[in-house]
């Protein structure tokens, strides 16, 4: 499990060890990566960020159509897996999450447990930073750092 | 029987908090008649994990699935009765309520229900 903020490490490793999920994605709602459990390539973790984003917004979108309230979470169950998308509120603004999960655990666990997490996400946050301005000869460093604590190289 | 007499025939026993079908593979509540401040997501899925866990135990042993499992605690218990048709039945109660009359009102329901 990596994570680029240290706060999110203990409620997501105790969401990881309690659901048993395979694959876990914390981004926020653009899609930013800000931790990860089970991806090996940072190629997959930016294609599932923006895919997730993109399902949500979709969902968010339709449901504006519909004249409904926000859909929070999209299930995909397949044969072998399933996927658990779910958008949420921080203190650091929305975020989403990604879970997939096989038959050795189920859906009820996954969405029981992510709903405590985002409860101990709340909890932990801390006190939000002042916003900085990002400088373009700081961008790339930055970007390579976050991929440096995603996947360790 | 319908699932809402089902889940009658068995909150109406005192000390009862609740009583829930469960999607044996999901987890995921079906219907329930809960007690205020049960928490029916909750129980589901963690019944279902119970249930799921225990049917390997009794494979691993040779032998058939459990009919009726009963979880004791301090302060009260949880009886899961595994149906045929992917569900479960589950019902929630207090240390005060009479085990031997829940126990057949569950498997009762469990039988005519699924």
């Amino acid at each position: 499990m990596r994570a680029i903020e240290r706060w999110v490490e203990v409620p997501l490793q105790t969401f990881l060890s309690e659901s048993a999920a395979r694959v876990t994605l914390l981004m926020t709602s653009s899609g930013q990566v800000v931790a990860q459990h089970g991806f090996t390539r940072s190629l997959d973790v930016m294609s599932a960020a923006a895919l997730g984003a993109g399902i949500l917004a979709s969902t968010a979108e339709l449901s504006r159509v519909m004249g409904t309230r926000p859909l929070d979470a999209v299930v995909h169950q397949g044969s072998a897996v399933g996927v658990y998308l779910a958008g949420f509120d921080t203190p650091r603004g929305r975020w989403l999450g990604l879970v997939v999960f096989g038959p050795e655990t189920s859906l009820g666990l996954v969405q029981m447990f992510f709903a405590r997490m985002v409860g101990d996400l709340g909890r932990a946050a801390p006190a939000e930073e002042p916003p900085r301005q990002v400088l373009a000869e700081d961008f790339e460093a930055e970007l390579n750092s976050s991929l440096r604590t995603l996947f360790g190289r | 029987m319908s699932l809402d007499l089902a889940l009658s025939d068995i909150t109406r026993i005192p000390g009862v908090r609740g009583a829930l079908v469960v999607s044996r593979d999901d987890g995921l509540v079906v219907a329930d008649a809960l007690m205020e401040g049960v928490d029916g997501g909750a129980v589901a899925a963690l019944a279902a994990s119970l249930a799921g866990r225990m049917r390997g135990v009794t494979a691993v042993l040779g032998q058939p699935e459990p009919v009726l499992l009963t979880l004791g605690g301090t302060e009260g218990m949880l009886l899961l009765a595994p149906g045929q048709s992917g569900l479960l039945l589950v019902a929630v109660a207090g240390s005060d309520v009479n085990v031997a009359e829940l126990r057949l009102s569950v498997l009762a329901a469990a039988g005519t229900t699924f």
